[in-house]
């Protein structure tokens, strides 16, 4: 029970960077633009975060420096593919190696600092609760944000007028400009939002997960949220589900030895990759496509005259 | 005030000079950004820009690095031009290592001239077969090709990882995840002696050569440009984009094997997990460098290779992070599309609009075209 | 207060076009007012500048009795015009809801809104489920969304451009009733048509333009189809020069030919059957978006073909492909240049390359001759008096009548059996246009087959030998240009059968 409960605990601390990095793709998706640029956008998260944490050694400044460093990254995005009209797919390729080696010149001075561990947030009465106490109730603030969060985004993707607004952005940036809405601010405010959520999930690996600066720690988790977004239909709730589920695999796969299972790592870890290519395939039959098929606008080039 | 505009005719002086100009670009941020991170940066570009050519040996480097390079690029040039991004040539590469390496496993000993051949073969072959799933997939399904091929490529990183720990591994490697090294008959000919400069080198201008003048002279060539400018005018002129998104998943994926199974057998020697260093990510930089022209390419294939064997050389001088090669080719990469915009459009001075009738064009939705001027 | 909107001599000038010439109307209250008019009579400008997307250089419009003039869209339908376009503006992955709440300052879709919604459609008879995605509505239920999201803001006047242009005859019929009662609440319509027909059975006022100009204002209800469609049409006609030549052997034979449409505007074709001879050109009229794409897209062979027969020289050319197409002596000129027929960003060179790789011999085993394709885009440009500077233009770079002229010129220089023509002369200049005729006969002396589809009547008069209309996807009997007379081909046009419209009020 007790090794339930920590594999559980840890379940969710694997899971939450992704948390983070999924839902602000997704909203950027949702409002037609494909950043591949998450990795290089929660590498620099990741140490900007820690960077800020270390110098001023206030955890809520390590948070703001890596939502900041995440938004800066994807306004570069934002500008190079908006306004100078640059393929997305190869300025989202770029953004990740640049992410990857910025992050390691700026972090050579932090290699081999460490953090103190990270504050946990027990809320009272329900923590003490045997089991699900220690699961849901003592975990660390920003655990608690991504919930929040998913359901911030969820509430305003689906009821809000800006919401609507994104997503008609995404559906056709043409009848989106015909009827008057500001295509390109619209989207560069949503690449700053999906950047900033994108950095906080780095900064979370460098905060709290592992407390401490290694180059490349983000170890290929952006794209993992890409392939999150993809297989959660662009859904905030699914995208969470993903993340755990995804999270979930890493986490087995550190604990299938001691349970006897003799299949090696690697293959579990492929699981969640198969399982988004048959997501992929899924969405693609004529009766997903109606209702979960991509943003119709994803990763088009928006032009007009001005 | 000032308006963008699209050009009728894409710049060509632009189109060759604007990778100049983002070299330059980028050598002026990046020495901007190493002042303020605080890398020395005159001592850096130097290192960088100068050593690769300080000697022999950094100079036959140079081709080594840019061979895989090129051949992952030329394919991949192909494709962007027709409109099919694969973007999972690591994958491809890593099945063509993994495909070549265990061809030459399973011959571990035997000599023999028609061996390294059919090594080549097998990682061309394995490099289609990886590219075949979102060939596949987008032509039967319509499944995007974009994240399909990425995912492929982590499947095979992790394959080829569990490979090396299992049934590939050195049975007398100490239960090191890597295999055995490969015996003579198995590694490509040396060209330069005292050198790593292998016979892939000598591979890449031929395929080079080659599919300039398919790009450029044969009907093939001719579909995949139509179909991935105005893909209506290529189904007009009778081409199947089916066919062509095969055709150009089949060549990329093949080359990107290939260069798999030579940089293998070649430069490392063994199957080791750490075989995908990103050049398959690398090469779509290159793709674009070189203006997608497999000449082009060519070139952006030394350029790059400058930034690998430069960055290895500031490593090791100054003790920087191997990722600063990241930070060149991420800027050069940016600068050389923000310059890109003005291949294709141009600004034009115009006069601010002062309350008077505007063009038709820019303004409000599309009133149906019936009736009237 | 009796007159809702005003258009007084209202002048719009375009480079090189007088698009309205001092146009005066207005509409009354409670009033479906149609405004009548050919292709390229002015309608599609006045249009926009009454919605704000223009505006005039002269005149005024007013406004139940208040100047209007409104300097984009918002302002019109604040000011209380709505407009349902021909191709809606609508978002295919979306709910109707959020598709009505877009539009509107201010809204989100939540269940008040969607009750608000549900409240209006029934009253109005307008029957729309507010839950439901845009993707999978028929077009005319679409259409209701589209006059749902202007009714929702209490318009004064409804602008409605070819509504039934996109909709099946039932559709259509239940459209007329739901008009009927919008004006029976006091709503007052502006019907932009070419149906004669259904405006006769509609409308209580019509204004028609020519040329930029008003021509005419009437009662509908006291004039017949013919009166109608002379007053559209004008004096001006043409009469058939053409000479009915001897003609040959069936060239081109399409036997009860279904194709699906293609998209959520097309039209289904069901049961399109053609022949032309050897020495023949048979013109296809009728208004745009009856067919015509389809047809032209399954003769090509783009599209896939649900039933029927295409026979060139008596062998069937399902299946084959559009270059196997024209390698047995068919070529093709559709109606958009750049884009379909051409690829804006290839030099005239290149763009041979696309449909006369085979017929010209510009292309052995697969590789490309271009030396021989310059020569024979030079010979082009030379017969067809291209402006260009040569061959090494891009085709991006040439005026729509050099495009034009290229383009076809690109296909009757392949000497084919048989050449279908979309919109020869569409956007051309009169020389340029009397060259592509002159073309077109003498392709036709020469013995071929020529198959041309215009929405041009007097192009189609002067050029064919026989006439077929095509009009919601079926085609007419084709008669002999000398013997249909004008108000027959209104008629025709206006999709009523040829008999029954026109006795019906003669």
């Amino acid at each position: 029970m007790d090794l339930l409960a920590e594999i559980l605990f840890t379940l969710t601390i694997a899971s939450t960077p992704l948390v983070y990095a999924a839902i602000g793709e997704l909203v950027v998706e949702r409002a037609g633009v494909l950043n591949l640029g998450v990795e290089g956008m929660m590498i620099v998260g990741a140490i900007g975060g820690f960077a800020a944490a270390f110098t001023s050694g206030s955890f809520a400044a390590g948070i703001l420096g890596g939502i900041l460093a995440g938004a800066t990254l994807a306004l570069l995005f934002g500008i190079i593919t908006q306004l100078f009209l640059a393929n997305q797919v190869v300025t989202g390729l770029a953004l990740t190696i640049f992410g990857l080696g910025i992050s390691a010149l700026i972090g050579r001075s932090f290699t081999g600092q460490s953090l103190e561990t990270f504050p946990r947030l027990d809320i009272p009465v329900l923590s003490d609760i045997e089991f699900l106490g220690r699961v849901l109730f003592q975990q660390d603030i920003l655990v608690y944000g991504s919930i929040l969060l998913t359901a911030a985004v969820w509430w305003t993707m689906s009821r809000s007028r800006v919401g609507l607004i994104i997503r008609a952005v995404g559906e056709d940036h043409e009848a989106a400009h015909a009827l008057g809405f500001a295509v390109i601010p619209i989207r560069l405010a949503v690449l700053a939002f999906g950047g900033a959520c994108a950095g906080l999930g780095g900064a979370y690996l460098s905060l709290v997960q592992t407390p401490i600066w290694v180059e490349d720690m983000t170890a290929g988790r952006g794209w993992i949220a890409l392939a999150i977004v993809v297989f959660a239909a662009w859904r905030p709730w699914r995208a969470l589900l993903g993340a755990y589920l995804f999270g979930g695999f890493t986490i087995i796969q550190l604990h299938a030895q001691a349970f006897g299972v003799n299949i090696p790592p690697q293959y579990l870890s492929m699981i969640p990759y198969i399982v988004t290519i048959l997501v992929l395939v899924a969405l693609s039959t004529d009766a997903a496509r109606r209702h979960l098929r991509p943003p119709a606008c994803l990763g088009k080039t928006f032009f007009t005259a001005r | 005030m000032l308006r963008l505009e699209p050009r009728p005719e894409r710049s060509r002086v632009l189109l060759w000079t604007t990778p100049l100009l983002a070299a330059g670009m980028t050598i002026v941020s990046a020495y901007l950004l190493f002042l303020i991170i605080g890398v020395d940066p005159l001592k850096a570009l130097g290192h960088v820009i100068i050593d690769p050519f300080s000697n022999s040996f950094s100079r036959s480097e140079l081709l080594v690095k840019a061979a895989p390079l090129a051949l992952i690029a030329l394919g991949l040039s192909l494709g962007f031009r027709a409109n099919v991004w694969n973007i999972g040539a690591e994958g491809q590469f890593t099945l063509g290592a993994i495909c070549g390496g265990a061809t030459a496993l399973a011959f571990y000993g035997v000599e023999g001239l028609w061996l390294f051949p059919l090594i080549c073969l097998a990682g061309m072959l394995g490099g289609m077969a990886w590219a075949s799933v979102p060939a596949a997939l987008r032509t039967r399904m319509g499944v995007n090709e974009i994240l399909v091929s990425l995912m492929m490529t982590y499947i095979a990183v992790l394959l080829l990882s569990a490979l090396v720990s299992g049934p590939l591994r050195d049975p007398d490697g100490f239960n090191f995840p890597e295999s055995r090294i490969f015996h003579d008959s198995a590694i490509p000919p040396i060209l330069i002696e005292g050198t790593r400069a292998h016979i892939g080198i000598a591979i890449v201008p031929i395929v080079a050569i080659f599919l300039w003048w398919l790009t450029r002279y044969h009907e093939i060539g001719f579909s995949l440009r139509l179909l991935g400018d105005t893909p209506r005018a290529g189904r007009f002129a009778g081409f199947s984009e089916n066919r062509a998104v095969w055709f150009c998943l089949m060549v990329s994926g093949g080359l990107a094997g290939l260069a798999g199974a030579l940089e293998a057998t070649g430069p490392i020697g063994q199957l080791v997990p750490g075989i995908p260093v990103g050049y398959g990510f690398t090469a779509i930089i290159v793709a674009f460098l070189g203006r997608l022209h497999p000449i082009g390419v060519v070139f952006a294939a030394l350029a790059l290779a400058v930034s690998y064997i430069g960055g290895e050389s500031a490593q090791i001088a100054m003790s920087l992070p191997a990722a600063l090669v990241g930070v060149l080719q991420g800027l050069l990469l940016f600068w050389l599309l923000i310059f890109d915009l003005f291949v294709g459009y141009r600004l034009r001075r115009v006069a601010p609009a002062k309350g008077g009738p505007r063009p038709a064009a820019e303004t409000g939705p599309k009133v149906s075209e019936s009736g009237g001027a | 207060m009796d007159e809702v909107l005003r258009v007084e001599s209202v002048t719009k000038r375009f480079p090189g076009v007088l698009a309205n010439d001092a146009v005066s109307f207005s509409v009354r209250h409670s009033e479906i007012h149609a405004l009548l008019g050919e292709n390229g009579a002015g309608k599609s400008t006045l249009v926009k500048i009454l919605y704000g997307v223009l505006q005039p250089d002269d005149g005024t419009l007013s406004l139940e009795g208040r100047p209007f003039t409104p300097a984009n869209p918002a302002a019109a339908r604040e000011a209380g015009v709505g407009m349902v376009f021909q191709h809606f503006s609508l978002f295919e992955g979306m709910t109707v809801a959020e598709n009505i709440a877009l539009g509107l300052p201010g809204e989100r879709p939540d269940e008040g809104f969607a009750a608000r919604i549900r409240t209006l459609s029934e009253e109005y008879g307008l029957p729309v489920e507010p839950s439901r995605i845009i993707g999978d509505l028929s077009v005319g239920e679409r259409q209701r969304v589209e006059i749902v999201r202007c009714l929702m803001q209490s318009p004064r006047l409804l602008i409605m451009d070819e509504p039934t242009s996109v909709l099946t005859p039932q559709e259509a019929d239940e459209l007329f009733v739901t008009l009927k009662g919008l004006r029976e609440r006091g709503l007052s319509i502006l019907y932009i048509s070419h149906r004669l027909s259904e405006i006769r059975d509609l409308c209580q006022a019509a204004t028609v333009m020519r040329g930029g100009k008003v021509v005419a204002t009437c009662d509908p209800r006291t004039e017949t189809a013919r009166s109608l469609a002379e007053m559209m049409i004008g004096a001006s006609l043409v009469q058939p020069v053409a000479a009915p030549s001897d003609p040959g052997p069936v060239r081109l034979s399409v036997e009860a030919l279904d194709v699906p449409a293609e998209g959520p505007f097309g039209v289904t074709l069901d049961g399109v059957s053609l022949t032309v001879r050897a020495g023949e050109i048979l013109g296809i009229g009728g208004v745009a978006g009856n067919g015509q794409t389809e047809l032209m897209d399954a003769l090509i062979g783009e599209c896939p073909v649900a039933g029927g027969d295409i026979l060139l020289d008596g062998a069937s050319v399902l299946g084959q492909s559009p270059s196997q197409r024209r390698g047995m002596g068919m070529c093709f000129a559709p109606e958009e240049r750049l884009g379909h027929a051409m690829s804006p960003g290839m030099t005239l060179t290149e763009n041979t390359l696309i449909s006369a790789r085979r017929r010209a011999g510009l292309s052995s085993r697969g590789v490309l001759d271009f030396g021989a394709a310059a020569r024979f885009a030079a010979d082009v440009i030379g017969r067809f008096d291209v402006r260009t500077s040569g061959p090494q233009q891009t085709a991006r770079a040439l005026s729509g009548g050099n495009l034009q002229k290229f383009s076809i010129g690109r296909e009757i220089a392949q000497a084919p059996m048989v050449l279908v023509a979309a919109q020869p002369t569409w956007g051309v200049d009169a020389a340029a246009a009397a060259t592509v005729h002159r073309a077109l006969i003498a392709l036709a002396e020469a013995g071929s087959a020529v198959l041309v589809i215009s929405q041009d009547l007097d192009e189609l008069r002067s050029l064919s030998h026989r006439l077929a209309i095509l009009s919601d996807g079926k085609l007419s009997e084709a008669r002999p240009t000398a013997e249909l007379s004008l108000a027959e081909i209104g008629a025709l046009m206006g999709g009523s059968s040829l008999e029954g419209d026109l006795h019906a009020t003669a």
